[in-house]
């Protein structure tokens, strides 16, 4: 192993170490590629290293130090990039057979922005197809494992990009949540883990899923690393017409406030959804007393229309979704049938050949939801109950600051355990709400469960662009915790 | 509510996915499992609730009318599956017997 240890590191500390001159950022990308190679064998966090792009990057960091510039709040931070990122110079598959070969042929702007900070691009990191799954079991490549437990999932869909911060191979990393695929991946492998405003950062050069959901947002060790690369990714951007405008705050600055004041609710009647382990819903009670003696204002509250969310989801999701994957048709990019009859005949095999089983689900099901007779009664209803959803959120903030509930119902589970369909969506019944809601919320490891030794993820939901507040209640909890996880595989490699 | 193997096959073709006999039986299968879940949208009282579309009040947002530089030609065929330099090559969508 290299000398330097990034699990052992925050990503501040590694930009700090190479400012005072400790070790190199090409050091840095040297202990990631060396971690890789001790573990991806076993995780697959990756589906395609850049060497060429990180230590191109390295030498400019260490160049510019040698220069006596003053270094960027991220330089030389080996970083994971979601392969569902464009980057020119890689691949971008989608974790999937149809983009096999696709090229990036433009930069993702999210993407550009945190390596203009100085980020090393380390690689692209497996996903579930086009993001349509909670486990990483639909990436047309292979699924990655879990660094806590090789025998389990590490969530999805960004699985690679959190499994890839939680193993040490990167300090941080980029995701993109459309119902909790930032989140639920977070509380699975013990990461911090944040799904920004809708609109706090740009989608442009994303693969778009459900274009009124998506949202990139950062992996991290601490809540201070992933506050350092919200600042760094977020903003106006002329190539996303809905990306905003709201100034982008410091969200480092406000983290050691601490929660004395604060307003914290209690999400009850989520908490009582059938489904949620016992010891998943004594954590957030516990998390709930933390935050009382820290000094906040605990209360409880409901969102009855919440519970309906994964309902309205699964119309709104895949309608979205069905929309945006009528671009790869055999065309212009992607896979082409061979010998097709006619242009019928090559969008039909290209689209069946290229698109594997869970992807083919949610284009059906969002094509039947918007198909002629059955428009109002999915689509229309989904759309309404959306309002309602908003409403709930909209009446909690006037109450509370930040709210609480688990981010996934259960800790990681075991491949192949959830065969069904739904019994997967059903992983994502907390985190569903924000994304059709549009706020922000971050998942922090609250401990790990006393029989499975996996860890455990709170949610905290805030209001729209209230990113500052929500990183701030966050850090508190996160301090107040101590929780600082590293999963026994990279305990093993240390000793 | 449950949906027909002739309903999944019309889906099929309206989202352009050329299916096997065993896959529109599975997808029956599982979208009628699916629906069933969902099913409880259908009896929620959602009588003159606005529906949302998009979950921010965004407006539209303008630009200078600039002419900027966009895709190279050939950078937007690289990944094209057949091209001929300067254009993607389709298979022919009319027969020679109906040009005018």
């Amino acid at each position: 192993m290299s000398v330097i240890d990034l699990s052992a590191l925050s990503a501040r500390q590694v930009r700090d170490s190479i400012a005072l001159g400790e070790f190199t950022a090409r050091e840095a990308a040297e202990a990631a590629y060396a971690r890789i190679e001790a573990l991806d064998g076993d995780v697959h966090a990756f589906l395609q290293l850049t060497p060429e792009l990180a230590f191109a990057a390295a030498d400019r960091v260490d160049m510019a130090r040698a220069a006596g510039n003053e270094l960027p709040p991220l330089a030389g931070v080996p970083a994971g990039i979601k392969d569902n990122m464009n980057l020119i110079g890689t691949r971008t598959t989608c974790g999937s057979r149809m983009l096999e070969n696709y090229e990036s042929v433009y930069d993702c702007t999210a993407v550009r922005r945190l390596l203009d900070v100085g980020a090393l691009p380390i690689g692209k990191c497996n996903m579930d197809e086009f993001a349509f799954g909670s486990s990483t079991e639909n990436s047309a490549y292979g699924p990655t494992h879990n660094p806590w437990d090789l025998e389990r999932v590490p969530g999805g869909s960004s699985g690679g990009s959190a499994a890839c911060v939680a193993a040490g191979m990167t300090s941080i990393s980029l995701g993109s949540d459309t119902g909790g695929s930032i989140r639920q991946p977070g509380a699975l492998t013990g990461t911090v883990a944040l799904k920004p405003t809708y609109g706090r950062v740009s989608r442009y050069g994303v693969v778009a899923f459900g274009s009124s959901l998506d949202q990139i947002g950062p992996f991290g060790t601490s809540v201070d690393d992933v506050a350092l690369a919200l600042e760094a990714i977020s903003g106006a951007d002329t190539m996303d017409a809905t990306s905003s405008s709201e100034p982008v705050g410091s969200y480092t600055d406000g983290l050691d406030q601490g929660a004395r004041g604060l307003r914290v609710g209690i999400v009850r009647d989520m908490l009582e959804l059938e489904g949620c382990g016992a010891e998943i819903r004594a954590s957030v009670d516990l998390a709930a007393e933390t935050f009382a003696a820290l000094g906040a204002e605990v209360g409880e509250v409901d969102l009855p229309a919440a519970r309906h969310g994964l309902a309205a989801y699964y119309i709104i999701g895949p309608a979205e979704a069905s929309s945006n994957l009528a671009r790869f048709d055999g065309i212009r990019y992607g896979h082409r049938a061979a010998d097709p009859a006619d242009v019928l005949d090559l969008y039909m095999r290209s689209r069946a050949e290229g698109f594997g089983p869970e992807t083919i689900r949610r284009i059906m099901l969002g094509t039947y939801a918007l198909s002629a007779g059955y428009y109002d009664a999915y689509y229309g209803q989904a759309q309404k109950a959306r309002t309602r959803i908003i409403e709930d959120f909209r009446a909690a903030f006037e109450r509370f600051d930040v709210l609480l509930t688990p981010t996934t119902p259960e800790v990681a589970f075991r491949f192949g355990e959830k065969s069904d369909p739904y019994t997967m969506y059903l992983n994502d019944v907390y985190t569903i709400p924000v994304n059709l809601a549009g706020n922000c919320a971050v998942s922090v490891p609250s401990g790990l469960c006393s029989t499975s030794g996996m860890p455990i993820g709170l949610q905290i939901i805030g209001d729209y662009f209230a990113e500052a507040i929500l990183l701030r209640a966050a850090a508190a909890f996160e301090e107040a915790t101590g929780f600082d996880p590293i999963p026994p595989l990279v305990g093993s490699l240390n000793s | 509510m449950a949906i027909s193997s002739s309903d999944v096959r019309h889906v099929a073709l309206l989202a352009r996915l050329a299916l096997t006999d065993a896959q529109i039986e599975t997808l029956t299968a599982e979208l009628s499992s699916v629906l069933g879940h969902i099913d409880e949208l259908q009896h929620l009282d959602l009588e003159g609730v606005q529906p949302t579309a998009h979950p921010l009040a965004v407006t539209n947002a303008m630009r200078a009318d600039v002419v900027v530089p966009g895709l190279e030609r050939a950078e937007a065929l690289r990944n094209a599956p057949d091209s001929d330099g300067t254009a993607f090559v389709v298979p022919s969508i009319t027969s020679p017997g109906e040009e005018s």
